[in-house]
């Protein structure tokens, strides 16, 4: 029996990209926390992951050579509904938007260790000690 | 990897609040830079501010200074006939800088800094850990 990396990473490996590719949108409504009529962004990143690793949004396999197509965890851009807008039309609410950047680092580091717990494990089983 | 592209969009926000801050410097600075005529005399300068969009125009990747624009509001006149700039009425002009915005701009610019520099730093800490995996 092979090691499945794919099977053994996967879900870890696809949540990393997908919190990666939040840090970047949550950094860049920060960074355009002072922009007049700039409009907040955020993914639904619940739906966008269960998306990716969806059973039933997996490609039919009817040959041993076909790989499985793995779309890019770009996720839906959705903006975010202010509580309070500001006068010059800029929806990003800084602590809103720091506390959701430092809940996905932290969520983002606790993948990663889980990650490489799994790599430790593989690293284990192939040296078979 | 998206994570070093924080460091190119909290870099340009780091960029936009210094220009800000510059500014603000320059406006608190030239306060009472008196002059004869309405021409020469110094206006408050504010930055505009724009999200700096991907190619596809629907994401932001940082943000820009689309430039500079000086203050339209009313300069300051001021009575002093024994200045030495006073003009044929004796008058002299001053900047229409308003030190209480400037100080509130002032205050701002720092904070968003501050929130950009923790981004980066944040972010830096996750590549590393990242760089770090199986180890």
């Amino acid at each position: 029996m092979a090691i499945g990396f794919e099977r053994a990473l996967s879900v870890h490996a696809q949540t990393l990209e997908l919190r990666s590719r939040r840090a970047e949108i949550l950094a860049a409504n920060l960074a355009n926390a002072d922009t007049p009529n700039y409009l907040a962004r955020d993914i639904d990143f619940k739906a966008t992951l269960s998306g990716l690793s969806g059973r039933e949004n997996a490609l039919k396999v009817t040959h041993a050579v076909h790989m499985q197509a793995r779309g890019s965890a770009s996720g839906e851009l959705l903006y975010r509904t202010p509580a309070q807008m500001a006068i010059d039309g800029n929806t990003v609410e800084e602590e809103q938007e720091k506390s959701a950047f430092a809940d996905n680092a932290m969520r983002y580091q606790a993948s990663l260790r889980l990650l490489g717990n799994r790599v430790q494990g593989l690293l284990s089983a192939i040296r078979g000690e | 990897m998206s994570l070093f592209s924080v460091f190119d969009i909290s870099g340009s926000a780091l960029r936009a609040q210094t220009v800000r801050l510059n500014t603000t410097a320059s406006n608190m600075a030239n306060v009472d830079s008196i002059s004869s005529s309405t021409a020469t005399t110094y206006r408050a300068r504010q930055p505009v501010f724009a999200a700096q969009l991907d190619d596809a125009g629907d994401e932001a990747t940082g943000v820009d200074v689309l430039g500079i624009v000086e203050s339209q509001a009313p300069l300051r006149r001021e009575y002093r006939p024994d200045h030495p700039l006073a003009d044929q009425q004796g008058y002299v002009n001053l900047p229409n800088v308003n030190p209480v915005e400037e100080m509130a701009n002032m205050i701002s610019a720092s904070r968003s800094y501050q929130t950009n520099v923790e981004v980066l730093n944040t972010s830096k800490q996750m590549l590393l850990r990242t760089l770090a995996l199986g180890d």
